[in-house]
């Protein structure tokens, strides 16, 4: 499964390994905690002893499901979207008796408590949270798929599009045989461009990508343009949203190099650490008090709200100027073909 | 026939890309046949198009907008203040801003890719017509000037815009003094205002200081009807500052 998957529970199941998901489920599990609490409270001075209370039956039932639901997502995301619900209500039932065996006494004091209540309760819990999921999910689908829209309109400057139109009408008369090149691979960039309609796509691709995007870039620039890549210890089939690389080169040529008499390099490197896929991209950088910045600002907006739509809060673009150069950081959880 | 319109006209590429230049060339060469040329040079941004212009005799400018250094627009604003200036066709790739702007204030350009007849009407055209006026291309323009041109025994001379210490308005000129020494420009203070608007603050009707040429502010001046002067940077020297533009002292305390 990419990402987008028709069938299964994939669609509408979140993706529990992730950082984002978690939080967000510690968080709705905890406000009705303290609702509870509260209601459960003789005045509002007694409300923090209720939540400590349902804390302490609660929070190990949380931890423990959050742990096995990551664990066993591929199982879940597998099955149909009711079945994973029914297996899933079955484990927190499952954990919260388990866990009102084992603190049930201590915690509630009386043995008058009834496991019917709580069942009860958990069952509500589980089913809120699964609800805003579900809810999440169809919210942001055709937010994913406008961001990537966007991408795709944004993805090529008409200005790169008419000067390598120029560049190889140059070339006809004196070198056929290298426009003949050029154009081929003008061809297959914008074939790549064009049939675009995946969401995720391998590093590979995307570095592929961006090496033909620099090799039209070069034609025109010649020896102003030069580039260090550095992806040997790249992951080359984590996935990554497409078209995450190419703007990002296209920027730095324009912004970084474009602007410098004497051109400069940009340095790409892709590596992968402690489970996290690295993209450091490095450019020149010439204050001109122009304000061409702004395109440059649409394309990181749209890349960091993509990053935002695929991988919550476990990806990060982080831009800086130093020592003259321009510098964009991202990191993203390093997901394979299987997610 | 006069003798200027015997001439064969002098063109000049200005453009940072070779193949767009060679492209350039190419198409000139196609329009020999049916309009006579001689190519007197290549530039690769702006300023080396005003060097060029300041040894060279030219009658038409082919100026790409978007070149490092020194841009197409800038190159041109300069060129326009010449006694005699050769006519200038902008080429662009692409540039929304500046098309739109060429538009509003009726600018002639090219398309690149260019095609043959579209130089060759454009070079007719271009022999025929008045050229662009600076005011024009002023306000087609989408930042501020980095250089003021004086123009010198017919040579085009750049001052750095960061050079100067202070604009003063004499009559029908603009005195513009850097550390070194000082030029005359005929331009107007007011519209230099607006456009040098983060740089230069006016402390007088007829006076901009640059911000970064304030050394500090005297009080008790002479001659200065609100009692301050500013001390500029460098040459020490000092200026009035008018009762109107007095919370510029305040302002900048």
């Amino acid at each position: 499964m990419t990402s987008i998957n028709q069938t299964g529970a994939g669609i509408r199941l979140p993706n529990f390994c992730n950082l984002g998901v978690m939080l967000r489920v510690l968080l709705i599990v905890n406000l009705v905690g303290i609702a509870a609490a509260v209601l459960r409270a003789r005045d509002l001075a007694d409300a923090p002893a209720q939540f400590l209370v349902f804390a302490a039956f609660g929070e190990p039932v949380l931890v423990v499901s959050l742990l096995v639901l990551c664990a066993g997502r591929r199982l879940l995301h597998a099955l149909s979207y009711p079945a994973a619900i029914g297996l899933l209500c079955l484990l927190e039932i499952l954990l919260a008796w388990a866990s009102f065996q084992f603190f049930g006494t201590v915690v509630f004091g009386e043995p008058g408590e009834s496991f019917g209540r709580i069942a009860a309760l958990v069952l509500f819990v589980t089913g809120a949270t699964l609800f805003y999921f579900d809810l999440r999910a169809r919210a942001l689908s055709p937010a994913i798929a406008e961001a990537r829209i966007r991408a795709l309109q944004a993805r090529i400057r008409p200005h790169f599009l008419f000067n390598s139109i120029n560049a190889v009408l140059s070339l006809i008369r004196s070198e056929p045989k290298r426009a003949e090149r050029a154009l081929e691979d003008l061809a297959d960039l914008f074939r790549v461009l064009m049939a675009d309609d995946r969401s995720l796509a391998t590093l590979a691709k995307e570095v592929e990508l961006a090496r033909q995007y620099l090799a039209i870039e070069k034609l025109r620039l010649g020896s102003r343009l030069q580039i260090a890549w550095k992806v040997d210890d790249m992951p080359a089939t984590a996935l990554v949203p497409a078209l995450l690389l190419q703007p990002l080169v296209e920027n730095a040529v324009y912004h970084g190099i474009e602007p410098l008499e004497a051109g400069g390099t940009i340095s790409i490197e892709v590596s992968s650490a402690s489970g996290q896929v690295l993209i450091v991209l490095t450019n020149p950088f010439k204050e001109t008090g122009s304000d061409r910045h702004s395109g440059n600002k649409m394309a990181l907006a749209n890349i960091r709200e993509r990053l935002a739509l695929h991988f919550d809060a476990e990806a990060s673009m982080q831009t800086r100027i130093a020592d003259g150069n321009y510098e964009v950081t991202i990191r993203l959880p390093m997901i394979g073909e299987q997610r | 026939m006069t003798l200027a319109e015997a001439e064969v006209p002098r063109v000049l590429i200005a453009d940072d890309e070779g193949p767009a230049r060679s492209r350039l060339k190419d198409l000139l060469d196609d329009c020999r046949a049916e309009f006579p040329l001689v190519i007197v040079d290549e530039a690769r941004n702006g300023r080396e198009t005003l060097e060029v212009l300041n040894r060279e005799k030219v009658d038409i400018v082919l100026l790409d907008i978007r070149m490092p250094d020194m841009d197409g627009m800038e190159a041109a604003r300069h060129v326009a203040g010449m006694p005699d200036p050769p006519a200038i066709i902008f080429t662009t790739a692409f540039d929304a801003y500046a098309l739109k702007a060429f538009e509003v204030n009726a600018i002639d350009y090219l398309l690149k890719p260019i095609r043959q007849e579209r130089l060759l009407a454009a070079l007719r055209k271009a022999r025929a017509a008045a050229p662009i006026t600076r005011d024009a291309l002023a306000a087609a323009a989408n930042q501020p000037r980095r250089h003021l041109s004086v123009h010198e025994r017919g040579k085009i001379h750049l001052v750095p815009v960061t050079d100067i210490l202070y604009l003063r308005a004499e009559l029908k000129y603009v005195t513009v003094k850097t550390a070194e020494r000082e030029y005359l420009v005929e331009e107007s203070l007011s519209r230099m205002e607006e456009e040098f608007a983060t740089s230069f603050v006016r402390i007088h009707r007829n006076c901009l200081v640059a911000r970064a040429a304030i050394a500090g502010f005297e009080r008790n001046a002479e001659e200065s009807e609100s009692g301050w002067a500013v001390v500029v940077r460098q040459t020490g020297e000092r200026l009035a500052v008018s009762r109107r533009q007095q919370q510029v002292v305040k302002d900048f305390r």
